[in-house]
């Protein structure tokens, strides 16, 4: 039943997985060699040379494979997801480096598959940026996705919020059995109706939660309200202090959270729907809370790290939604704030954005320090919202520097865009332990 | 105590054209009356909404496709007050969406034509390649102005009306000619985005002159300082400006 559609071809298969392992890896040592740190290119050589080779290998695992695509929190949501069901005992194959594409998830195989092109592996779990998960999709498709949210931060690369909706709708219709839907994202929730045979389950916020999250129409337009909300197998009911309440299928249970802020808890709740889903009723309920509780973030998603003896968290900024909810997960009340926005192809080179976020929330403390490239565009947008900052330094290393020595003995956060963060988590290793990347 | 006097900023389909920090332009343009002593007063007009007595200055600005569909009837519908605000001069600023449809007609890439109000002199026809990335552009009136464009309409303007702006990066209103934006009586068209009141506040504080000057007869104040603080804003804008000067397509 769940395994994926098209037939595993079985004529010469080995000696053709043998050969473009083999030859994939030789690719990787050359790229080693040359000093490159691309990933995606022993994955190129392989898909030109035996392009059935991704499909091939990933249809022999019993389990299948499960997509997870949307704008914002797919590395930490993916990363929850794999570690729940190494949690039920599952050998989970993951493209875990930032390669969300698919070459990189070419390239991850091939560190991972042995000569004869098997995977030691039950079920794979891709982390798929949306526009390349539109071709992934019609050469593998997943047993299941899990598609997350819209947002707005992609679209000085797809034009429109609508393309990227329909990026989603491609997964959703190319996925064998079922699909997990965000039901507090109207565009995400609006897939289902251009579904057939596949079984929608979906996620969700509490009545009372959906305030805390505002979407992109809710912040022009004020809450719909209105919009007929399907039912949710998995609900986050409340933000409870350093976890959350959730509802799975009727039944309450509340957990503590490693990971930090609003948005991770409620990605826990889209990765416990689609592990819920691609597990039915052999899931063991207990690990599955045991495991979310032990998640740590992903590289620099909402990161916590002590800094000269303070508590400094990272939070990573790359939409107006993201920075709303980055600024009401957290109080600004007693923490020093810096704020630090690069324009680089990775961040979005569109500074519209910063528009699009109100920074009422920090006036009352100010900001002490204003970084990155874009200083000067984030200065200006503070001062049109009358908040006031200390400093403002374009030079990242300076101004951590600066930030750090001038704010001794308070808790610090740092609001950052993409390679903001790089930067500064660099940085950072100066002063502490920082999990490589 | 000094008497208020309010100025009415007309936000024209916050709810569905508002796509690229649009609303920092109507942020501006309030702070920027209020720092001269002014009363902004916000109206926000969404399709069937009533069209408020009082219009002292216009701003619209860019959508999606979708959103596009959902208010062009409307501002079909209010097209005639629209077009005696234009004709007595009241300053207004279109922004990428409704500049096109301040304009005769878009043609979709299927060859469907939408029509426009026809205030501007310009149409539009949609194109398979988006013009998305950093521009520069150099305005007699304005100076540099600085912004963002991603767009797939492309626009060519008419005898009745002036470009904004000659493009130095960038495309601008299309990839064949130089011209960026629109120019005619008060009103200001353009596809810059970033938004763009923030960055070229002599855009702004014509907008906001103008709309005074109808409005009390008198002129406003050049200088302005909010609350006299240690980062003078104009002083932050010029390294802002500076920044955007330099910054990659």
């Amino acid at each position: 039943m769940s395994r994926l559609s098209s037939a595993p071809r079985t004529l010469g298969t080995t000696l053709g997985s043998a050969s473009s392992v083999l030859i994939g890896r030789a690719a990787r040592a050359v790229t080693k060699l040359r000093g490159g740190g691309g990933s995606a290119f022993p994955g190129l050589v392989v898909e030109k040379l035996d392009p059935n080779f991704l499909a091939r290998t990933l249809h022999r695992l019993p389990r299948g494979v499960i997509v997870v695509s949307g704008t914002n929190g797919k590395t930490t949501t993916t990363k929850m997801v794999v570690e729940l069901l190494q949690g039920q005992g599952l050998r989970v194959f993951t493209n875990r480096s930032g390669s969300n594409f698919t070459r990189g998830v070419v390239a991850s195989i091939l560190e991972d598959v042995k000569l004869t092109g098997t995977l030691d592996a039950d079920i794979a779990v891709l982390e798929l940026d949306e526009a390349h998960a539109v071709h992934f999709v019609k050469a593998v498709r997943p047993n299941h996705s899990l598609l997350l949210n819209v947002m707005r931060d992609q679209l000085d690369r797809f034009g429109e919020i609508d393309t990227t909706a329909g990026m989603l709708r491609t997964i959703a219709a190319h996925t064998v059995e079922a699909v997990v839907l965000n039901r507090e994202d109207p565009r995400v929730r609006a897939i289902a109706e251009t579904l057939d045979t596949q079984r929608v389950d979906y996620f969700g916020l509490s009545e009372s939660l959906r305030g805390h999250f505002p979407s992109d129409d809710d912040f022009h337009s004020g809450p719909a309200g209105t919009a007929e909300h399907p039912h949710a197998d998995v609900v986050l009911e409340e933000l409870t202090e350093g976890g959350g309440r959730f509802t799975l299928d009727g039944e309450s249970v509340s957990t503590s959270l490693t990971v930090n802020g609003a948005y991770n808890t409620f990605n826990a709740a889209a990765a416990l729907a689609v592990v819920r889903q691609a597990l039915g009723e052999t899931v063991d309920p207990r690990a599955l809370i045991e495991s979310l509780s032990k998640v740590s973030p992903a590289f620099g998603r909402g990161e916590s790290l002590t800094v000269q003896g303070r508590p400094l968290d990272l939070v990573l900024v790359k939409n107006p939604s993201g920075f709303r909810l980055g600024l009401s997960s957290f109080a600004a009340e007693g923490v020093a704030t810096m704020i630090a926005i690069n324009d680089n192809y990775a961040d979005g080179r569109d500074m519209s954005w910063l528009w699009d976020v109100e920074f009422a929330s920090l006036a009352e403390q100010g900001v002490r320090m204003v970084s990155g490239v874009r200083a000067y565009d984030m200065a200006l947008r503070l001062k049109y919202d009358d908040v006031d900052f200390d400093a403002v330094e374009p030079d990242l290393t300076l101004a951590l520097t600066r930030f750090l020595d001038e704010n001794p003995d308070r808790p610090a956060r740092i609001f950052c865009t993409y390679t903001a963060m790089l930067a500064l988590r660099k940085r950072l290793g100066a002063y502490t332990e920082v999990e490589a990347f | 105590m000094a008497e208020s006097k309010p100025i009415h900023v007309l936000q024209l389909y916050p709810r569905d054209m508002n796509i690229y920090g649009d609303f920092g332009n109507a942020l501006v343009l309030q702070r920027r009356l209020q720092w001269r002593g002014y009363e902004p007063i916000l109206h926000s007009y969404d399709p069937e909404d009533e069209f408020p007595e009082q219009v002292d200055l216009v701003i619209g600005g860019g959508g999606q496709d979708s959103g596009q569909d959902k208010i062009q009837q409307d501002l079909l519908r209010i097209g005639d007050r629209l077009h005696t605000l234009a004709q007595s001069g009241t300053p207004m600023l279109m922004i990428c969406g409704l500049y096109q449809l301040f304009g005769h007609s878009f043609r979709t890439r299927e060859g469907r034509e939408i029509k426009g109000v026809g205030i501007l002199d310009l149409r539009t026809e949609g194109t398979d390649t988006r013009l998305i990335g950093n521009v520069v552009a150099e305005s007699k009136e304005f100076g540099e102005i600085l912004g963002y464009e991603n767009h797939s309409g492309q626009t060519y303007l008419g005898p009745g009306v002036q470009p904004l702006a000659r493009v130095t990066k960038g495309e601008g209103n299309n990839a064949k000619d130089s011209y960026e934006g629109a120019r005619f009586k008060n009103i200001v068209g353009s596809y810059l985005h970033g938004s763009l009141l923030p960055k070229n506040p002599a855009i702004a504080d014509f907008l906001i002159a103008t709309a005074v000057q109808n409005r009390y007869a008198e002129e406003i104040q050049p200088q302005i300082d909010p609350a006299g603080s240690a980062q003078p804003i104009d002083e932050l804008t010029r390294k802002a400006r500076t920044t955007a000067t330099r910054r990659p397509r």
